[in-house]
């Protein structure tokens, strides 16, 4: 009943406030009135729904009182059926208490972020229904309903990133988005049909009860045969790839920052973006039956990892360092369940979910101050201005760098302990490479305050002078946040992923005997465990000395290695690629059945076929009247002739 | 010796018809010449009447004659009278010119 309650409250605040967007009014008092009222009611809506989020999480996660609750039956068609149902465990009310707590708060931030604005009720209302979808997704107790979650955050997304639908480049991101993600969705489509062939249900009970007895079936795809659990591992991966924005479907994410700045916060790093790390939590009892889809989870998270880390060293819109900051993040969570990690993987997903939502909602409220300026070479020296704002981002920053005592410490360590504890090859590979990322994350969270922040101040004068501390009820939702960023490591550290994490997740996590990663975590060499604290600490050094002490420096580096750079800046060149490989001949195949299939063909024989055929004849038939009068009094004769001659052949000779 | 029967003036008659339908569709020139050749068509037509008349016995076809003659008349003042308007608005009677009708 709590869980219900929590899920539709959104959905009632974003029906109010989208009833409010179809009464506009051109009185400005009245409309700020209206604005208000749909303020209001979206935030109490995502207030209450947060409180009992906590209520649920004290009775399900730390009462171990996991239930579902059924609302009503959806489709009922020969062996499928399907139903409406809240499945409340321990993994969907940590997820509740991220999701809600994030939302409530990038809720508030927005009144203040978008006080401006002319379409506030819409924003709120956009913004409620994405958090009621990302419920519906984590209280899933079946593929399809998580599959209508999973497209239903997809399209707020679209939505809220198409938010200024007058600028082109926000709608292109919004298709481009969209566009990306419907790769991924198919995939994910796929699996779900292929669990269903394979279990005959896509209830989510039945299938973990059933998995380990098909744990050798096979599956014929295209003639070959495969083992069953891998092709859907791999097939449902490919989903949470799009998703998640991982290395290969990433290409939408840095562009989606043309949203508002609340967005990117909550759709784009706190929430909807980790619903694919949730999903392959969520399948672990498939997902631990296929050593070769952990082993493909492990290598594209680590890769994405360092990918994006080292992408974000070199960019130079603020919202997009922190973007690809969120990328690489994911790519830790993934090859954390790549290693059978799951609960570290998730633990990181919250404490990620503070600190990013943090870090986003600190540079939104640095864009702010700057007047909308996003361009950090255009920024520098305004911490005197800003200070709350400063300490908060640096807060954020720590967390993020994995520095004792915040929370990406705990998280981020256990990571890396985790992979390096599995003792495989892939799961080293892991390892160096997020370790290699941990000093990459450190330096570009330094580049980003350090220039943000310190400097000489490279605004123009009249920007300078309106700098200034955001209001009050843009503050106070960063220090929620930053509450979060300081203390869920060592408040979740323990139950998450300590000695008896096992107790704590019940059922929501399955992990093979043969995968004890976690136990063997925590019995690392120290120097593993100091590693990832030593390289971040050894980043936030080579940043201060590359942005502070010497800023000559960055440029000659980049001067020096000009390939690098470029290749760097223009971020491995995957949109380039992309555009040569799909979008291009896309285009040109769409312009060849335009002009051949549509133009030639069809309008050729139809519609201009046909009119310029009685084009034709019509002329030929004008020409005919001559307009002179001897010509008309021929034909009359010869008609007359005719008939005259008819009429005496036919009735009289 | 020669007589003169119904055959002929029939022939005459059709010999002026057919002048009277070539008049119309040879002429290049002039409005009043397919007036003319019309006036000459209907006294084609006149010539048959009174020709059968006389070798039926019977005045019918006389009286139509007459008749047709005032109309005749009438109507070629309606059309020299138009024709006259059209000179007028036109400053052209050439049939060459009068072609408002081309499609």
């Amino acid at each position: 009943m709590l869980a219900s309650l929590v899920v539709f409250f959104p959905l009632i605040g974003s029906i109010i406030a989208g009833i409010i967007v179809f009464m506009p009014s051109d009185d400005k008092d009245v409309q700020h009135r209206r604005d208000s009222a749909a303020q209001i009611a979206s935030c109490t809506g995502l207030i209450l729904s947060a409180v009992f989020a906590v209520l649920i999480f004290k009775d399900v996660a730390l009462g171990g009182n996991a239930y579902t609750y059924q609302l009503f039956t959806w489709v009922s068609s020969g062996s499928l059926e399907v139903s409406w149902a809240l499945k409340v465990d321990t993994l969907t009310s940590v997820m509740m208490i991220v999701v809600t707590v994030v939302s409530a708060m990038v809720h508030l931030y927005s009144i203040g972020y978008m006080h401006n604005d002319n379409a506030v009720p819409r924003f709120m209302s956009y913004l409620s229904l994405f958090t009621f979808f990302m419920l519906m997704l984590i209280t899933s107790s079946n593929l399809m309903q998580l599959f209508f979650g999973w497209e239903g955050v997809g399209l707020a997304s679209y939505l809220l990133i198409g938010f200024w639908y007058d600028k082109p480049s926000a709608n292109a991101a919004a298709i481009k988005a969209f566009l990306v993600n419907r790769v991924g969705d198919f995939g994910f489509a796929l699996g779900i049909f292929a669990v269903f062939m394979l279990f005959d249900t896509i209830q989510l009970d039945a299938i973990f009860a059933a998995a380990e007895g098909k744990k050798d079936a096979m599956l014929t795809v295209f003639g070959g045969n495969f083992h069953a659990l891998t092709v859907i591992c791999l097939l449902l991966f490919v989903g949470a790839m799009g998703k998640s924005a991982q290395l290969g479907l990433h290409t939408w994410l840095p562009d989606a920052m043309e949203g508002p700045t609340p967005v990117s916060a909550l759709i784009h790093a706190a929430t909807m973006v980790t619903a694919g790390v949730f999903m392959v939590a969520r399948l672990s009892p498939l997902f631990e039956y296929s050593e070769t889809a952990l082993t493909v989870v492990t290598l594209v998270g680590g890769t994405t990892a360092i990918f994006a880390a080292t992408v974000a060293c070199v960019q130079n819109d603020i919202k997009r360092v922190i973007a690809y900051s969120t990328c690489s993040q994911l790519g830790y969570m993934f090859f954390a369940a790549g290693v059978s990690a799951y609960s570290a993987g998730i633990f990181h997903l919250m404490t990620h979910g503070f600190f990013k939502a943090l870090l986003f909602l600190g540079a939104g409220s640095v864009i702010h101050a700057m007047s909308d300026e996003q361009d950090m070479r255009k920024m520098g020296g305004i911490w005197k201005h800003v200070k709350i704002t400063y300490g908060l981002m640096w807060i954020g920053s720590l967390a993020l760098a994995g520095v004792w005592p915040f929370a990406g410490y705990y998280s981020k360590d256990i990571i890396l302990e985790a992979a390096y504890a599995s003792h495989t090859g892939i799961g080293q590979y892991a390892f160096w490479l997020g370790i290699t990322a941990a000093f990459l994350t450190a330096f570009y969270s330094w580049r980003l305050l350090f220039m943000t922040f310190h400097g000489k101040p490279r605004a123009d004068e009249k920007v300078m002078a309106h700098v200034h501390e955001s209001p009050m009820i843009m503050i106070l939702p960063l220090f929620v946040l930053a509450i979060g960023a300081c203390f869920a490591g060592w408040l979740g550290y323990e139950k998450f992923v300590g000695e008896n994490s096992a107790q704590f997740w019940g059922n929501a996590i399955f992990v093979l005997e043969s995968h004890p990663s976690l136990e063997h975590a925590h019995q690392v060499a120290m120097w593993v465990k100091y590693l990832p604290l030593a390289v971040g600490l050894a980043g936030i050094l080579l940043a201060y000395i590359l942005y502070i002490q010497n800023p000559a420096i960055p440029g000659k580096i980049a001067g020096r290695f000009q390939g690098v750079y470029r290749f760097l800046l223009n971020k491995w060149y995957f949109d380039e690629l992309y555009d040569m490989i799909f979008v291009r001949p896309a285009f040109r195949l769409g312009r060849g059945l335009w002009r051949a299939g549509d133009g030639l063909l069809i309008d050729g024989l139809g519609p201009d076929g046909i009119s310029s055929v009685v084009r034709f004849a019509s002329r030929r038939a004008s020409a005919l009247q001559t307009g002179y009068l001897y010509h008309y009094a021929f034909a009359m004769l010869i008609g007359v002739v005719g008939l005259i001659t008819w009429y005496l052949l036919a009735h009289v000779g | 010796m020669l007589t003169i029967g119904l055959g002929h003036y029939l022939s005459v008659a059709a010999i002026l018809f057919t002048l009277g339908i070539f008049g119309i569709f040879l002429n290049r020139k002039n409005v009043i010449v397919i007036l003319m050749s019309i006036e000459l068509m209907l006294l084609a037509v006149n010539i048959n009447l009174v020709a059968f008349s006389s070798y039926q016995n019977n005045l019918i076809g006389q009286v139509f004659a007459v008749f047709i003659l005032t109309v005749a008349a009438a109507e070629a003042a309606i059309g020299l009278a138009i024709l006259v308007v059209y000179f007028r608005n036109r400053g052209s009677i050439a049939v060459e010119d009068i072609n408002m009708m081309k499609g």
